[in-house]
């Protein structure tokens, strides 16, 4: 038989990398020998947010969501055996993605390579952390200037890198609808060329090259139809703002191209084994048109939701990838969409909107001052609670979650605390004692000029990058780097865009009754009642606490919500000052733990160890019973998608810790 | 440890604020806000207690109001830090919109407001809703000033302006400043029309943004000109940027000379004595309508009356409430 041709298939990779980068580089080494063909770089918080391993903000996040950088040592060690010159490697890293791809650069420089030889993507879009994710340090001036350095250093010396990987992804984890992630993600790519075309670093004859670098990094949800289209909008979006705003003639510069990770909010936490069709069908959607297909896919695992997969479960998630690419004939046909009627239709409704929301934030001074001033974030918060709510009245049907919730008991979760990864507890130790190994045999002059010239060069305009090379060679940490940045551009909050006013026009009965408890028990406690919704830790996935502070206002609580990344001693002060009845803590990185201990030692400090504390997040089945042993008055995971069951749980747990009798008689 | 539904004593409580301890202060400020009888009890007995030559003559009662997106909470960082680095302890109460529907609110903007604070802060903020009180201030912001005033040096009082409703917060602090948005001519025009009250302080925000800010300065000025307040203060006009900083030691000052000019011509504790008037004057109009007011005496006179007397304000109002439903009773 005559061997059809085939496209080639896209780039294949798992997020991975935790503990430390000795761990990380055995796993990386055994993917590639199962036949994976790039590398996805997972950094753990501290390293994504500037500190290093031993600051006290970084304590309990150590290796946590990924891997441990602090130094050239580690990124050496994290690449051991692999040739950087022959690899393509994308990191995720954005506030600090100047520093990660120096250390990159520096550690293939001592492999024998030279920058031109290097492939692979840095994340680098730190205008979306502001929206989601929030691993943004310095405020939205300075983290254009570093992704316009990035990008006018790479164009010339990296010329295959992709230097910004513009995200939609994560505003779909905040909540976007598909015209949402279009027009932002859109609006985001042209403030970036423009940012670019102004710095005046690249030449405008090569201008055309740096709107062919750019890359973009999407999300595929579940109604995998429209999904399918969005992509194609994407495209057919990209082509006319580069040939309209930018005059790029090269069609192949006008490309729109990207890669994808499949959406992790949708994954249940219940019936988990469901999530393994959902990866698949999110993943037909970019897949399917050629015209529109991703160059390299990601895949969670099916138990993301529960914890952290083990090597198992993602190697399952690869030979999902590999079944589609190698097994079906789909590489073997042209565009299958072209000419149908139906999905133009959808593509050219997706495109309108779009163009309507772009206009808008045009109308709000672009997407920086809509940022500034909040308008996209009321946007995205107002979408997911718009969903939250459709989940909890039933009219969005999850499988498992909201309908059918029948089940056989699960031979995949069934082995408990072994069916999930844990990270080892030492990791965060060894790390600090290898950062202060390194450090003490590092030399401390060099260290000192280089990052005195990394200060002079962050004052000018002058390209950050040079500078940033010349701090890793010399053995800089990562915290360094990152704190001589902060002094210089100083740091930034952006608004939570939780005050957005939702009032259900008709509440339901079970509203009404949530609020008159709640006003009923600030009446018997004296006054209304109070809750503090608190990020503590370094994560920023701030989705839970933005929808529990919004629904808690619904409802008539009083809430303080200051967004992400509060140390515990900020999280008891505000407990005092405020006078709440009641804290919730809100924690996705798996540092639950360590977190609530700390916390516990600060409100016993602060004479408020009879405040009830409550913990939503993440959480293992093994930790929640060790938070409710420490004290937590309750746990709260993905499974609890009824907000007003949560909400009467809440007012029952301020009436017990007062004395009162609760609503609810729960059973125990 | 107490359990949290007992009430503290209240005057060990008064002696633990006025020796600035802070978890006390907390307290004093949940009992103040407590509507429960025996808690009123309690609170009532607490406010006597409190220092009261202190609560006349000592600290400064500041209050800072603007639009929307004025940049006030900004502003409160960047004073925040004068005085810090004048060595003053500061507190701060902050005033949100509640929900009309459903009563919550969403509270505070600490972190923005402790921007320039790198941790270990000792300024200390209470945030509260408006729950719904026409005027823009609950109830409860100036029984809590009072506390505050026992324990800081500078007590600030920030609250969302709309509109005209600024005027609440003129009768509880010594010194009110308006923080106005370049390019919005919103509070010119109601400061010419007469209706917005004159504040003590106007200060245009974002002079950052150049030529928008001067001119909302150059028309504060000209409509100024001729403004004065119902003392004999002359309003002064000043661009800040609490951005980058500059002129806020400039505001300080002026905030500060604001404070001495009322201690120069002995206005400050006359003032003072005309807070415990109003609020009290407030609740018992919001509960009996001017007819209930003309019953107890008119309002000149009850107002006469209450700047005179000493005690707790609760019990002095509990006990007008009380004459008036006992006249009600006779008469009915």
């Amino acid at each position: 038989m005559e061997k059809t041709k085939r496209d080639k298939p896209w780039l294949m990779r798992t997020y991975s990398g935790y503990a430390s980068a000795r761990v990380s580089n055995e796993l990386y080494r055994t993917n590639l020998a199962k036949g994976q063909t790039g590398l996805s770089v997972a950094f753990d918080l501290p390293t994504q947010t500037g500190y290093d391993s031993d600051h006290p903000l970084a304590r309990g996040e150590v290796g946590k969501v990924g891997v441990p950088i602090g130094n050239i040592g580690d990124m050496e060690t994290l690449f051991e055996q692999i040739p950087l010159g022959k690899m393509n490697t994308s990191m995720t890293i954005n506030a600090t993605a100047a520093w990660l791809l120096s250390l990159y650069v520096a550690v293939a420089e001592r492999q024998g390579f030279t920058p031109v030889q290097l492939e692979g993507t840095t994340q680098n879009d730190i205008i979306k952390e502001y929206l989601s994710r929030g691993t943004y340090i310095y405020p939205p001036g300075p983290s254009i200037r570093l992704i316009t350095d990035i990008i006018c250093y790479t164009v010339k010396n990296i010329p295959k890198w992709n230097p910004t990987n513009i995200c939609s992804y994560h505003l779909q984890e905040a909540g976007a609808t598909p015209v949402q992630e279009l027009a932002y993600a859109l609006s985001t790519a042209i403030t970036v060329l423009d940012a670019v075309k102004e710095s005046g670093q690249v030449n405008p004859e090569d201008f055309e090259q740096v709107v062919g670098r750019i890359s973009f990094f999407v999300n595929a949800g579940i109604r995998f139809v429209e999904e399918c289209c969005k992509m194609r909008a994407f495209v057919e979006l990209w082509d006319k703002i580069t040939r309209e705003r930018y005059g790029v003639q090269d069609e192949k510069m006008r490309r729109f191209r990207y890669g994808v990770q499949v959406n992790s909010l949708g994954l249940t936490e219940s019936q988990p084994e469901n999530n393994v069709q959902r990866i698949v069908l999110e993943m037909l959607a970019v897949s399917l048109s050629k015209n529109a297909r991703a160059r390299a896919v990601q895949l969670p695992a099916w138990n993301e939701a529960l914890g952290l997969p083990r090597p198992w479960d993602q190697q399952w998630a690869l030979r999902m990838q590999q079944v589609l690419a190698f097994e079906t004939d789909l590489l073997e046909y042209g565009d299958i969409f072209d000419g149908s009627m139906v999905i133009q239709a959808k593509v050219d409704a997706l495109i309108k909107g779009a163009e309507e929301e772009m206009a808008r934030v045009q109308e709000n001074g672009g997407m920086i001052p809509a940022i500034e001033t909040g308008y996209v974030k009321r946007q995205l918060v107002t979408s997911h609670t718009e969903r939250m709510r459709a989940i909890e009245r039933g009219d969005l049907q999850i499988v498992g979650l909201n309908c059918y919730k029948e089940t056989a008991p699960s031979p995949l979760v069934s082995e408990g605390e072994s069916s999930i990864m844990k990270v080892d507890p030492n990791a965060e130790r060894e790390q600090i004692e290898r950062l202060n190994a390194f450090k003490a045999q590092r030399n401390q002059a060099e260290v000192n000029a280089a990052l005195a010239n990394l200060a002079a060069v962050a004052k000018t305009g002058e390209n950050i990058m040079p500078a940033s090379i010349r701090c890793a060679h010399a053995g800089v940490t990562t915290g360094e780097w990152s704190q001589v940045l902060r002094d210089v551009f100083g740091e930034y909050r952006p608004p939570t865009g939780i005050d957005i006013s939702l009032q259900e026009e008709s509440p339901s009965a079970i509203v009404k009754l949530v609020r008159e408890r709640v006003r009923s028990t600030g009446e018997e406690l004296g006054r209304p009642l109070r809750i503090l919704v608190g990020k503590p830790g370094l994560d920023g996935h701030s989705n839970g606490a933005e929808q529990i502070a919004v629904k808690a206002r619904d409802v008539g609580f009083e809430i303080v919500y200051e967004g992400i990344r509060l140390t515990p001693q900020q999280i008891a002060k505000a407990a005092l000052e405020e006078g709440v009845h009641l804290i919730g803590l809100s924690v996705l990185s798996g540092s639950h733990l360590e977190l609530a201990d700390e916390i516990f030692k600060e409100l016993g400090k602060a004479g408020l160890a009879d405040i009830p504390v409550i913990v939503g997040g993440i959480i293992p089945v093994e930790d929640e019973r060790v938070l409710l042993s420490q004290g937590v008055a309750a746990v709260y995971t993905p499974k609890n998608i009824d907000m007003n069951t949560i909400m009467l749980d809440l007012v029952d747990i301020i009436r017990q810790s007062n004395g009162l009798q609760p609503f609810e008689q729960k059973a125990a | 440890m107490l359990a949290r539904h007992a009430l503290p004593d209240p005057e060990a409580l008064a002696a633990a604020v006025a020796a600035r301890d802070r978890a006390a202060l907390a307290r004093s400020l949940n009992l103040l806000d407590d509507k429960r009888p025996q808690a009123r009890r309690a609170a009532s007995r607490f406010l006597a207690t409190l220092p009261g030559e202190r609560l006349n003559t000592a600290g400064h009662l500041i209050g800072i109001t603007g639009p929307p997106g004025a940049g006030k909470s900004s502003l409160t960082s960047a004073l925040i830090e004068v005085w810090r680095r004048r060595q003053l302890a500061v507190g701060i109460l902050a005033v949100d919109p509640s929900s009309p529907l459903s009563g919550g609110a969403l509270l505070g903007d600490r972190l923005r407001m402790l921007a320039h604070d790198q941790g270990g802060s000792n300024v200390f903020i209470r945030s509260l809703a408006c729950r719904g009180e026409f005027g823009g201030l609950s109830a409860e912001v100036w029984p809590m000033s009072l506390a505050m005033l026992a324990a800081f040096d500078i007590v600030l009082i920030e609250t969302v302006g709309v509109g005209q409703k600024e005027i609440d917060i003129s009768k509880m602090s010594d010194t009110t400043c308006f923080v106005a948005q370049p390019a919005s001519g919103d509070s010119i025009q109601f400061l010419k029309a007469g209706i917005m009250e004159v504040p003590h302080i106007l200060v245009v925000n974002k002079e950052d943004m150049g030529a928008a800010a001067r001119k909302t300065l150059t028309e504060l000025r000209t409509t100024l000109k001729k403004q004065i307040d119902p003392d004999g203060w002359q309003v002064p006009a000043l661009s800040v940027s609490a951005t980058t900083g500059s002129g806020i030691e400039k505001l300080a000052d002026v905030i500060d000379s604001h404070r001495r000019w009322l201690t120069e011509h002995q206005l400050l504790a006359t003032r003072r004595k005309r807070f415990q008037g109003e609020w009290i004057l407030k609740r018992l109009r919001e509960e009996f309508g001017r007819f209930g007011i003309e019953q107890l005496g008119g309002e000149p006179l009850l107002f006469e009356s209450l700047t005179q007397r000493q005690g707790s304000p609760f019990d002095l109002y509990d006990s007008l409430r009380d004459q008036f439903l006992a006249n009600w009773k006779r008469t009915t």
